[in-house]
Parts: C-alpha cells; sequence; structure tokens
C-alpha cells in the first residue's frame, strides 16, 4: 500500500475506494510482509473488518463520519487499548489487557480510524533499535539485516514497507525521530504536554510524548490534529488551542532563519549523513532561507543527564510491575518478597533490568545530589540554550542520528555505543520541544538518512510548515523499500 | 534506686492521620465508601494499571490548607507531589505519592485545653514526632536541594518562629506546636481472613490523608490524649473530616520519651514511636504505658538513653494493654523521594489564601469564649452548640431577634432532645432561625411559659406556623389575670386536701406540697397559668388558711 492517509480518507469520502478494500490492502501486506519484518506484536483483522463495515455502512447512508474514517492505522504497542494484548514487548506484561483505552485510541477511533493492531518496540520503549523486544526484533524494510530504529521500530517499520499509511509511536528520547530516520519516512514528537499521556504506559514521564509516523508531513500534520489536545486526565496536559495544521500547511514562509548548531556536526558524525543533512541545508537556502550559525553550548551534557532523568523515572514508574496485582507471577514463590524479586527479574529482560538499576543508584539516599538533582539542574540549561537559540532561528536543522541504521546484534553488547546514538534526539525531550525527521537522502549502502528539525514549545505548525516545503521541493520521501513493492 | 526520688518529665510529639471527607479519591474519581465490598471502589488509576495518570482532587487540597490555617501553620505559595517508595501489597504502584520537602503548611500551633495542674513549661528540645534522635536526625535541608540524607519524611521543618514556641500561653491551654501538616494518599489494606493466604483491598487505596507532626510538646498521656479530642473537634468542626475512630478516619501514632532527673542530673530515654492508635483511649493508654516501661529500662540499665539506643517503633497490644518492640523501618528503608512527574505542583497566591482563611472564620475555642459571654451561656453549654458548625451558626441567626439565655437553654434541652431523636443535628431539624428566634423571645417575655415552649417546639416541627400563632391556636397564651389563676388554684386546693394540710402543718412535706400544688394548677389551666401568679397566689392562700387555722 502506498496510498497516503490524505489520499485514502479522500478516497472513502467519495466513495471511489470502500473502507472495506483499504483495510484488506493493509491485512494482505501484513499479512505478506509480518514473517520478514515482525513489526507486530497483534493484530486483529476481524475487528477491523468489522470496522471498516460500519464506516462503509455510514457513508453509504450519507450519516456523518470522523475525518479519519476507514483509515487503516496501527498504534504501538505501549499505548493502552480495550481491544487486543498491551504488552511493551515485555514478557512481564504478555497478557496483560488493558481496562480503558489511551486518549489518542479514544481519540482516533472518534476520528473512525481503524486501528489494526499494535507494534513491536524495545521493551517499555528503553532502546533505540527494537531489539530489546521480548517478541524478537523488528527488521528495517530497506535492509532485512539491520534494525529499523527504535524504539517505536515496529510502527516506523510497518509504515515505511506499507503495511499502513501511518502509525503513532512514542518518543521519550528520539523514540519516533530515531526509527522515522532509519526507516526513510516522517516522524514527529510533539511539545510535551501537547498530547495527552493518559494510556501510554510510562518509560520517562517528564520526556515521553505521544506522536505520529506517516509518508509525508501532510498526513503527520492531519494525525496530530485528530491526538492533540487537552485531556483533563493528564495533569501535564496543556490546554490550548489545537491550530488546523493540514491548513497552514501550503502557506508560503518567507525569511525561514534555520539555525545551524556546530555541536550536532562533531565527533562521530557519520560523513554520509552530514553530507546528506548539509544538501538539505541547500535546498533550504535556495528556496530562500538563511542558514544562521547558533550555539547550544550544553550539548555534550546531554546523553548523561538524559539518562539520569529517565532512567530514574523508570525505576519508579516500573515498580509497580511486581507480580502481584496483574502481569507476570514467578511460579513458586518462596516469600512475599521473592514474589517481587523473582517475578520482576524473569519478567524484565537485560536493558530494563539495567536501567531501573540505574535509576534507582540515581535516586538513592546519598547520591541523589550528585546526579538526579544535578541532572535536573543541566537540563534546565539544556532548555536555556534552546530559549536563546529560538531569539534568534526559527527553527533548528540537524541529523536525527549520527549513523544510518546498524546491523542486528552490532551493538547489543555494547550499551553505552548505543547510548551515544540518541546524542542529536534527547535533548528535545529534555526541553520539552517539538522535533521532526524527514527523510533526506540515502547511503551509499541505500540506507536512509534523516533530517531533524527542532521547533520552540507549541511551534508544530510552524515546524511543520517548514519540514512541509522540504518535501515541495524534494522526492526522498516518495522513496519506498523494495519490499512495499512486493 | 528509689522510683520516689526520680523527678519524670514526659516528653510527647504526635503524628496524626486524618482522611479528609472528600466524595472521591485523592488522584481519581472513585468513591470513598466505607465498608463497600472488597476492591468494588476501584478504577485503572488507583489500581496502579500501566498507562494511568493521577490528577489531584482539588477539594482534598482545601480541606487540607483550611485544616491548615485552623492550625495556624503557614501556607506554602508553591508545593508539589513526591514519590515515596517501597514495596508493599496493599501499595499498588509500590510508591505513594506524598509531600516531602515541601509540606502545604507549616510551622503552626494548636492550643489544647489542659488540667491546670499538669500545666508546665514543655521543653522545646525533645524530639518531634517521627524525627530522629539527636545527632541521627536530617538537618534542616541537609543540602542545598533541602534533601536530607535520610529518608524520612516528617521532622524537615524545623524553623519555628519564636512567637510560637512551645509552652503555656495562658492558664489552662497548652500550646501544641505544629512543625508540618501535608497531604498524602492512603494505602488498601492487607486482609489476612484465610489461613495462610493474604488478600489485597484496594478499595482505601487513593483516599486523602492529611498528615499531622507536632513539635514534642505535650507532657502527659492526658495532655495527648485532650490534643486528639480537639484536633477531632477541630476538623469535624471545619467539615474537613468525619474523623469517625470506628471507620479508621483517624489515626495517632505519639513519639514518646521521658526526661528523668535524678541526683541533679538528667537522663533522657529514648524515643519510641508507637503506631497506629485508633482511638483516644488507645493513645492515652500506650502513652502511659510507655513512660512507665522507659522509666523501668533505665532504671534496669543505665545505658537505655537516646544517645546510646535507637528510636524504635512499637506497636500497642490493646487487649494486653502492653506496647511491643516492632522492627524498625527507618534503618531498614530508603524510600528514594523525587518529585512526582506526572502531577505539576500547586501554585495558590494570597488572595485564594485569605479565601481559604474566610471560609476557616472563627475557631471553635475562639467562638466559644466569644458565645458565652456574649450570649450569656455557660461554656459547658457553648461547647454543646458548638458540636456542629451549622447548629452553632443557626443559633447565632436565631439569637439577633430572640432573647439569647432562654435561647441557650431552648438548645440544651428540648431542641437538641428533637434533634438527638431523629438522629440529626439541630439545625438538621430544618427550622428557621426566625422561629427559633420567636420562641424563644415569647418564653422570655412571659407570653408563654417553659412548659408551653416544650408543647410549641413540638409543634413547629410539623407546622410552619410561627410560634406565637401556635401558641394563640392551641391556647398557650399565659393567663396573667388574677381573677382567673384564682379560680384555678381554688380548684386546686378543692381537690388536693391532703397535700394542702401538708403545705400547712408537715414541715418535712412542706415544701414538696407546695411544687405538687404549683404543678396542679398549671394542670388545670392546660399550662396557660402565669407561674409567678400561681406562686404568689399559693402563698397568700396558704397564709391565709394559716391564720384560719
Ligand atoms: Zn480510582
Amino acid at each position: 500500500m502506498t496510498a497516503t492517509l490524505v489520499e485514502i480518507r479522500d478516497a472513502i469520502r467519495s466513495r471511489r475506494t470502500g473502507a472495506r478494500e483499504w483495510v484488506e490492502q493493509a491485512i494482505a501486506a501484513i499479512e505478506r510482509l509480518e514473517p520478514q519484518l515482525r513489526a507486530l506484536v497483534s493484530y486483529d483483522a476481524d475487528r477491523a473488518r468489522k470496522l471498516a463495515r460500519e464506516v462503509d455502512e455510514r457513508i453509504a447512508r450519507s450519516q456523518e463520519v470522523g475525518p479519519l474514517a476507514g483509515a487503516p492505522l496501527l498504534v504501538k504497542d505501549n499505548i493502552c487499548t480495550r481491544f487486543g494484548p498491551t504488552t511493551c514487548a515485555s514478557k512481564i506484561l504478555e497478557n496483560f489487557q488493558a481496562p480503558y483505552d489511551a486518549h489518542v485510541v479514544e481519540r482516533l477511533e472518534a476520528a473512525g480510524a481503524i486501528i489494526l493492531g499494535k507494534t513491536n518496540l524495545d521493551e517499555f520503549a528503553m532502546g533505540g533499535s527494537t531489539e530489546n523486544s521480548a517478541m524478537g526484533p523488528t527488521r528495517n524494510p530497506w535492509a532485512l539485516d539491520r534494525v529499523p530504529g527504535g524504539s517505536s521500530g515496529g510502527s516506523a517499520a510497518a509504515v515505511a514497507a506499507g503495511m499502513v499509511p501511518a502509525a503513532l509511536g512514542s518518543d521519550t528520547g528520539g523514540s519516533i525521530r530515531q526509527p522515522a530516520s532509519f526507516c526513510g519516512i516522517t516522524g514527529l514528537k510533539p511539545t510535551y504536554g501537547r498530547v495527552s499521556r493518559y494510556g501510554l504506559v510510562a518509560y520517562g514521564s517528564s520526556l515521553d510524548q505521544i506522536g505520529p509516523f506517516a509518508r509525508n508531513v501532510r498526513d503527520a500534520a492531519l494525525l496530530l490534529e485528530i491526538i492533540a489536545g487537552h485531556d483533563s486526565r493528564d495533569s501535564t496536559s496543556v490546554n490550548s488551542p489545537v491550530p488546523r495544521y493540514t491548513a497552514a500547511l501550503d502557506t508560503p514562509l518567507d525569511g525561514v532563519r534555520i539555525g545551524y548548531a556546530e555541536e550536532y556536526f562533531g565527533e562521530g558524525l557519520d560523513p554520509e549523513v552530514r553530507q546528506a543533512v548539509e544538501a538539505a541545508l541547500d535546498v533550504y537556502r535556495s528556496a530562500g532561507a538563511t542558514v544562521v550559525p547558533i550555539h547550544l553550548p550544553h550539548t555534550k551534557y546531554c546523553i548523561a543527564c538524559y539518562y539520569l532523568v529517565a532512567t530514574a523515572e523508570a525505576s519508579s514508574n516500573l515498580a509497580r510491575y511486581d507480580g502481584v496485582h496483574y502481569g507476570h507471577r514467578t511460579a513458586a514463590p518462596e516469600d512475599y518478597i521473592d514474589v517481587y524479586c523473582a517475578s520482576r527479574q524473569e519478567g524484565f529482560g537485560p536493558e530494563v533490568r539495567r536501567r531501573i538499576m540505574l535509576g534507582t543508584y540515581a535516586l538513592s539516599s546519598g547520591y541523589y545530589d550528585a546526579y538526579y538533582l544535578k541532572a535536573l539542574k543541566v537540563r534546565t540549561l539544556i532548555k536555556q540554550d534552546f530559549e536563546q537559540a529560538f531569539g534568534q532561528v526559527d527553527v533548528i536543522a540537524c541529523p536525527t542520528a549520527p549513523t544510518p541504521p546498524w546491523v542486528i546484534g552490532e551493538k547489543i553488547n555494547d550499551p553505552l555505543a548505543m547510548y551515544l546514538m540518541d546524542v542529536y534526539t534527547v535533548s528535545a525531550n529534555l526541553a520539552g520541544i517539538p522535533g521532526i525527521s524527514i527523510p533526506c537522502g540515502f547511503s551509499g549502502a541505500g540506507l536512509p538518512i534523516g533530517l531533524q528539525l527542532l521547533g520552540p514549545h507549541f511551534a508544530e505548525e510552524r515546524l511543520l510548515r517548514i519540514a512541509h516545503e522540504y518535501q515541495r521541493h524534494t522526492d526522498w520521501h516518495t522513496r519506498a523499500p523494495q519490499i512495499a513493492a512486493g | 534506686m528509689d522510683r520516689s526520688k526520680l523527678k519524670i518529665r514526659p516528653i510527647i510529639g504526635m503524628e496524626i492521620h486524618v482522611q479528609l471527607a472528600t466524595k472521591t479519591k485523592l488522584f481519581c474519581a472513585c468513591p470513598i465508601e466505607f465498608g463497600a465490598p472488597p476492591n468494588s471502589r476501584v478504577c485503572p488509576v488507583c489500581l496502579g494499571m500501566p498507562g494511568v495518570l493521577p490528577v489531584l482532587n482539588r477539594t482534598a487540597y482545601e480541606h487540607a490548607v483550611r485544616t491548615a490555617i485552623a492550625l495556624k501553620c503557614e501556607i506554602a505559595r508553591f508545593t508539589k507531589w513526591d514519590r515515596k517508595s517501597y514495596y508493599y501489597p496493599d501499595l499498588p504502584k509500590n510508591y505513594q505519592i506524598s509531600q516531602y520537602d515541601l509540606p502545604l503548611g507549616f510551622d503552626g500551633a494548636f492550643d489544647v485545653p489542659v488540667d491546670d495542674a499538669a500545666v508546665s513549661n514543655a521543653p522545646a528540645d525533645g524530639a518531634p514526632a517521627d524525627g530522629e534522635p539527636e545527632g541521627g536526625r536530617p538537618t534542616d535541608g541537609g543540602s542545598a536541594s533541602g534533601r536530607p540524607e535520610s529518608g524520612v519524611a516528617a521532622g524537615l521543618r524545623t524553623g519555628r518562629s519564636p512567637r510560637k514556641t512551645s509552652g503555656t500561653e495562658s492558664t489552662g491551654y497548652r500550646r501544641v506546636g505544629i512543625i508540618r501538616a501535608h497531604l498524602e494518599e492512603d494505602a488498601g489494606k492487607n486482609l489476612h481472613e484465610k489461613p495462610g493466604i493474604t488478600q489485597v483491598d484496594l478499595n482505601r487505596t487513593g483516599t486523602p490523608l492529611l498528615e499531622i507532626v507536632t513539635e514534642p510538646d505535650l507532657a502527659s498521656a492526658d495532655e495527648a490524649y485532650n490534643f486528639c479530642v480537639e484536633l477531632q473537634r477541630l476538623v469535624t468542626y471545619l467539615g474537613a473530616s468525619e474523623a469517625s475512630m470506628q471507620k479508621g478516619q483517624m489515626r495517632f501514632e505519639p513519639n514518646v520519651n521521658v526526661a528523668i532527673e535524678y541526683d541533679g542530673r538528667e537522663y533522657r530515654t529514648p524515643i519510641a514511636e508507637v503506631k497506629n492508635l485508633n482511638s483516644f483511649k488507645a493513645v492515652r493508654d500506650a502513652i502511659r504505658y510507655e513512660i512507665e516501661r522507659q522509666v523501668s529500662e533505665w532504671m534496669a540499665d543505665p545505658d537505655y538513653v537516646i544517645n546510646k539506643r535507637p528510636k524504635e517503633n512499637r506497636g500497642w497490644d490493646d487487649v494486653r494493654g502492653v506496647t511491643e518492640f516492632q522492627r524498625g523501618k527507618e534503618e531498614a528503608h530508603d524510600y528514594r523521594y523525587f518529585p512526582d512527574p506526572d502531577l505539576v505542583p500547586v501554585e495558590v497566591d494570597d488572595a485564594w489564601i485569605e479565601s481559604m482563611k474566610d471560609s476557616v472564620g472563627e475557631l471553635p475555642l475562639e467562638r466559644q469564649a466569644r458565645m458565652s459571654s456574649e450570649y450569656g451561656l455557660s461554656s459547658a453549654d457553648a461547647a454543646t452548640i458548638l458540636a456542629d458548625r451549622a447548629t452553632a451558626d443557626l443559633f447565632e441567626e436565631a439569637a439577633e431577634a430572640g432573647h439569647p439565655p432562654t435561647l441557650g437553654k431552648q438548645f440544651i434541652s428540648f431542641w437538641s432532645a428533637h434533634a438527638n431523636a431523629r438522629n440529626t443535628t439541630i439545625a438538621g431539624l430544618g427550622i428557621d432561625a426566625a422561629r427559633l428566634g420567636e420562641l424563644s423571645k415569647i418564653t422570655a417575655d412571659g407570653l408563654v411559659n417553659a412548659t408551653a415552649a416544650a408543647i410549641i417546639a413540638e409543634k413547629m416541627l410539623s407546622s410552619s406556623d410561627t410560634p406565637t400563632a401556635i401558641a394563640q391556636r392551641e391556647g398557650l397564651i399565659q393567663t396573667r389575670d388574677e381573677g382567673q389563676v384564682q379560680a384555678w388554684v381554688e380548684e386546686a386546693f378543692t381537690k388536693n386536701e391532703k397535700a394542702v394540710q401538708d403545705a400547712l402543718a408537715n414541715p418535712k412535706k412542706q415544701q414538696q406540697a407546695r411544687g405538687f400544688l404549683t404543678g396542679q394548677v398549671m394542670k388545670i389551666s392546660g399550662g396557660k397559668a402565669d407561674p409567678k401568679v400561681v406562686g404568689k397566689l399559693i402563698e397568700e392562700k396558704l397564709a391565709k388558711l394559716s391564720q384560719d387555722l
């Protein structure tokens, strides 16, 4: 399936192609591709067919339908749904059935979208390759021996391979933008507080944000319009109006100032990635934008800061998975302490255990000031870096990831090397600002490269317009991997 | 060592958990209901399901702040929520949402009536409730961050302003310093009803609790008892809590140690915290027991002193009347407090705090004093009327148009009897202030007598007529016509010759017989005779009869 969300929507509304046909196309693509990609944790074809039939019937009777009526979508399996399990790709939630729908699921379904199933991820969204999944790794549609990025690798691979036109992921330190970059699609992390986290299984609560994957900026804007907005069930959700992002996309931009921070082009950046991103800046220059040098001096502390804040919050957020109330419980505990210890030991994978231990340590008596508290102070400085930068420029352009996707297993035994891959993405989460990754080229080996654009708080409209401007001048986003063609 | 040569001074601080009177839980919309079937008042949020988020119940925050204001606390302009981590089956998230270093209220004081003889200057250097022994106690702040090395929540706020230091404020009252008051969520309950199996009921999970920590300003078990009683009275008066002991809505944890003066030196026993007491009596008995136990232990072992022994937790055995050692939790736990990222800080401005102060208004003790002097009520009667705020408000409104001392008598006698019979308060009877006032006024003015007033009151419960209209309709207006009253007196004398004889000639029964005759006249008159006129005419009649003898 190569149609975009907007095309599918228009075809269904104008009764050219029914919802049922699109859903069947998606099911066929999933059936064909899933054995190779392993992008999904679960999916329910019967439910999707039933929902599609309902949409078609409503349209046949000329009844009102939502703005996404009949569009087949997937959501990451750390987003709670009443249908199917919500596993977070963890053994500890293997059979967990959520008793409620996440806010974004309610919004999508109210808009008429058909959620086919749930996509694979690094366990509890901890990772950047989707290798840390208890369900096994997802493969990159552009090169099956390579990672799709992570943690939302399942959603990215599914969209890139044409299973569905769009999907939702979550981004705590780059988990939407980096897999979008690795899979050659568009991925947006909204401002913290723009989309309700209610029903998103928490990893790092002050960093987590749900956002869309799509084949182009217009579809991402459409999805954001649906899922953004205030939700009283999330105290950190911000009550400010949601612009019609799609309506603003085609308004031409004059005199755009794009920030170029040399801190994002330093050591460790792959030359091919650098070249592709520099070329993207030239595209903007020739479209009339100015590239302005800026500084983000605290960039070098971002990784350390992120891994302290995220793991500290994770150690507390994941305390509830204890085998007592739900989820995996050890078979023959010696006593109630053993219920906790053995259930958690058996239920969590190695990367999750590592991060829980890191975070527990950072919050422990005697270490709190040196680690967690210091990280919070650095976080403030990182925020200030961006505030100053956005006084001079409209957006900041940089690579999404320092390299193209690597081979599965290549870094699995070197967690630090893996953490360093988040160098360009974590700062947006620490500062709470929106960021988008759009395709900007390919490596010599044919692997996708992503351009990241960062904007000020709640400047999604501007960010999407500038990203869309790039897609008006280039066609990288229209390329699909071989596997998608069938 | 001779026990009688020791001068013993108990040092007692209290830590109290008060369940706030909200309809729903602190961070979700589940109803709070005592005695509901296990796990029937729960939702994904209070069950700690994956992906859920807490949302603050504003009413709980208001109740907490109003109580803190009534305890003369400073109110924080900025507070936040912290997670306190520990693993226990009744705590589904394995952390409790609480307030760690920025409690919503701090540096307060609460005046407790105490037995005059017991009042003395309390020491200011004992252990606050849930504080640490001297030397091992978290420093105020501990570091630039305000986070101490120890994971003890309470006892951080120690910098009280001098004007509120403990001691005797005025004779008959003990001023108890309030270190802090903060809001937190309750845990569920582990049920051990079946052998070998522990079950968990999460209905109580997420119930709002106000935790109040006092300075160690109480000097006896009786003072602690009074403190708890007065605190219960305060929170119910404020409507902040139902404060039912039976429902476990108030739980007390006294911190007790003893200063022993012997041979010109002072020794202090280690602090014991008695956990989870559910009644005033248990508070008093446990403290009494602790004082004696600590003195005995010190007499048996001179090393039983504060800097040589750790603080200990003890449980109270109500049946055997003893406290028992419990494994210390402080040394075992690191609660890893950190700010809850799911909740936004609470920021309030002066205008909001003022509005809360206005809603608190006059406090029970102040109001009791004012009402007894303003309306000529006894202190006890004022206290009875004040047991419930709406009734006190109703009284004051009725007093404006009525006769306050008479109104007071009527509140204490028939109005409270009617309220009790209907299992409600006087305010709950639904009689408006104007009618209540009018009844007191016509009684005081002599338009009706006390007997008639009681009859009118009963009629008022089922009629919306004014007391005067009822009195007229029922023929209860007092008769001062002496000719008419004379006729009733004559009738009573004729019908009760024995009593007349007693009144005239039997010195032992004289008084009783006169009372009886008065009653008979009142009865014959149908309650309409003015008792003063009746008394006067009976005296005249008896005098005449004795002359005739
Ligand atoms: Zn609930």
